[in-house]
């Protein structure tokens, strides 16, 4: 695409310039070698024409010698070397041009007029011919940076693609047999806790899949989602799972993706909790810092039970949805410090909707 | 075994406490059935099969410390009848399935749940499905063990493999080598490779499996054989076919 529209450019060039520089020889060989203007004019034109094939190479030696690329010395030299060289060959063609023309009634003196002025024509051909180079270079930056245009539009696509995908994968089916198997072990036990239970777990589902259509929510309806989801796996688990939160007042109406925190609590569960047989803890932390919103999920965490690897597939999820919302403004830390491992997040802290 | 006048020792094995009740209270209509004991994860269960020796296992798969799977392997099996309880676990299914294991899916029906406690006690145990093999079947392709469970009499050790620094068969065993220490395992050294991440883990031998984190040099020994030289300076021999899998593997890496 990019590479039509260049071609496009680059024609309408070719016709200007053809004109311009066809009109700028005439006027010089009518009024400093004393052609008529008939005559200078269709010399003119001609003459320019020819050059317009050398202003075409330009093309080749700009990209032999990129820009950004090539030391200044060797630029100059590339490019005044080709000026001379081509200039010497148009002119010598305007040469034999005009002394075929010579003897034509209409064009009588053509040859003697073209040759006094030579002079003129040398600092005009490597005029144009560097002119042209500049122009060259001028539109190769356009399609670069149009290309680059491109390629960032293309990339917000797939980030945004990449986050409704995430979106779509949250709900781990795991998750929701566990839960099941929770209920259907209630149903007996205990009827009223399996009631609370299906209702705790359609609340979640309701929540979970209504989020799909929204871009941000509040902290605080993420924070009532995770409570949501901790009151039902503490049904699972018991007495192992606790769970503790420490968020700051002015941090409850900061915006995030919705659904940010929810897989760092399901790997914090899964890969935390569930591979320690007496339990565990899981801690969040949300504060404001100046302009930024830093969160924290905290997790006792068994150094030797080792799954790491799958853990990776939730935090590059996170992370890629808080780079497709925030870009470089956000960063993601993962890590594990003796038996606490510990996800921090920081990105703006923004209240409103951007539009 | 006869199904019919026996009584049941049955073992429960899961680390939720009402994924126990619920198994429990199936049971309760099973009088010819007692549950000897209940265990939350899988140390306890392996303690446990040792004590009470069981002759049925409900076994769920994921567990701390020992999954399902590491408790199979680890238990004297004979006569023991396994019944698998798992959430939904695409791979595990798969393997059970291969391996005709029996296994219920949670949530499960009570007819579901009588019909592979029918199986259970009329099959005879299959003493030829390979614990290591199965816990391999369950795996993900592209995945590999992460660690290697050992029993040293009544002690269960958890080896990581990036602790591994190689592994030598003797005959149906295999000495498991970490850190100086050495641990014995009855499993082949061709069924541990497998289990393992090719990755990282190279066949230099016939004996020896070798953590190639841990190869510091090839030197030549003798006409035409080589040995290899690991960081805490044991020598390893390197045989011709080892030495080319070894070869393409750092090509690879560089």
């Amino acid at each position: 695409m990019s590479t039509k529209s260049f071609s496009r450019t680059q024609h309408m060039v070719f016709w200007v310039g053809w004109i311009f520089f066809g009109l700028v020889l005439a006027g010089l060989l009518n009024s400093l070698a004393g052609m008529s203007g008939k005559n200078a004019l269709s010399f003119g034109m001609v003459l320019s024409g020819i050059a317009q094939l050398s202003a075409w190479s330009a093309v080749f030696s700009c990209r032999t010698v990129p820009l950004a690329k090539t030391p200044a010395w060797r630029l100059l030299l590339t490019h005044l070397a080709a000026a001379v060289v081509l200039t010497l060959v148009w002119v010598k063609i305007g040469y034999i041009i005009s002394m075929q023309l010579d003897p034509l009634p209409k064009w009588e003196g053509i040859y003697l007029q073209y040759a006094h002025r030579t002079g003129l024509l040398y600092g005009a051909g490597v005029f144009y011919y560097l002119l042209s180079v500049a122009v060259t270079y001028a539109l190769i930056a356009q399609q670069a940076s149009q290309e680059a245009q491109d390629r960032a539009v293309e990339s917000i696509a797939r980030a945004r693609e990449a986050e409704l995908s995430a979106l779509k994968a949250q709900i781990n089916p795991h998750f929701l047999y566990n839960s099941l198997n929770s209920i259907s072990a209630l149903t007996s036990i205990d009827p009223a806790r399996a009631r609370e239970m299906c209702v705790a777990l359609a609340d979640f589902l309701r929540f979970t899949l209504g989020m799909g259509e929204k871009r941000a929510i509040p902290l605080a309806e993420e924070v009532s989602l995770l409570e949501k989801y901790c009151a039902i796996e503490k049904v699972r688990f018991g007495d192992r799972l606790t769970i503790e939160k420490e968020i700051a007042d002015d941090a409850k109406a900061c915006l995030l993706p919705p659904l940010l925190l929810q897989p760092l609590f399901e790997n914090a569960v899964v890969h935390g909790i569930a591979q320690i047989p007496e339990g565990g803890w899981i801690r969040l932390s949300a504060a404001r810092q100046a302009d930024r919103l830093a969160l924290t999920v905290e997790n006792s965490w068994d150094p030797e039970a080792g799954s790491s690897r799958r853990n990776g597939v939730g935090l590059k999820n996170v992370q890629r949805r808080l780079e497709a919302r925030y870009g470089n403004a956000a960063q993601l830390q993962a890590q594990a410090e003796d038996d606490v491992f510990r996800v921090s997040l920081v990105f703006p802290a923004e209240t409103e909707e951007k539009k | 075994m006869s199904a019919s006048r026996q009584r049941w020792k049955a073992l429960i094995v899961d680390d939720e406490e009402l994924a126990r009740k619920l198994l429990r209270e199936m049971l309760s209509s099973h009088p010819e059935i007692e549950i000897a004991a209940e265990c939350g994860n899988g140390m306890e269960a392996v303690k446990s099969a040792a004590e009470h020796k069981p002759d049925l296992l409900f076994l769920d798969v994921q567990m701390p410390k020992l999954t399902g799977f590491d408790v199979l392997e680890l238990i004297e099996r004979d006569n023991v009848g396994v019944i698998f309880v798992t959430a939904y676990d695409q791979y595990a299914m798969k393997a059970f399935e291969v391996h005709a294991v029996d296994y219920l899916l949670k949530p499960f029906s009570r007819e579901r749940f009588e019909a592979a406690l029918e199986r259970a006690k009329h099959q005879k145990p299959k003493k030829e499905v390979d614990a290591a093999e199965l816990a391999a079947a369950a795996r993900p392709s592209g995945e590999f063990a992460e660690r290697i469970v050992v029993k040293d009499g009544t002690k269960v050790t958890l080896i990581p493999v990036l602790k591994l620094d190689y592994v030598e068969a003797l005959d149906d065993y295999v000495s498991l080598v970490t850190e100086g220490k050495k641990h014995l395992k009855q499993q082949t050294i061709s069924g541990l490779e497998l289990a393992l991440d090719p990755r990282l883990f190279v066949r230099i031998h016939r004996s020896y499996l070798v953590n190639l984190e841990r190869v510091t040099r090839i030197e030549p020994y003798g006409k035409d054989s080589k040995v290899a030289i690991l960081t805490n300076g044991v020598r390893l021999p390197v045989s011709r076919a080892g030495y080319a899998r070894l070869k393409t593997l750092l090509d690879e890496k560089n």
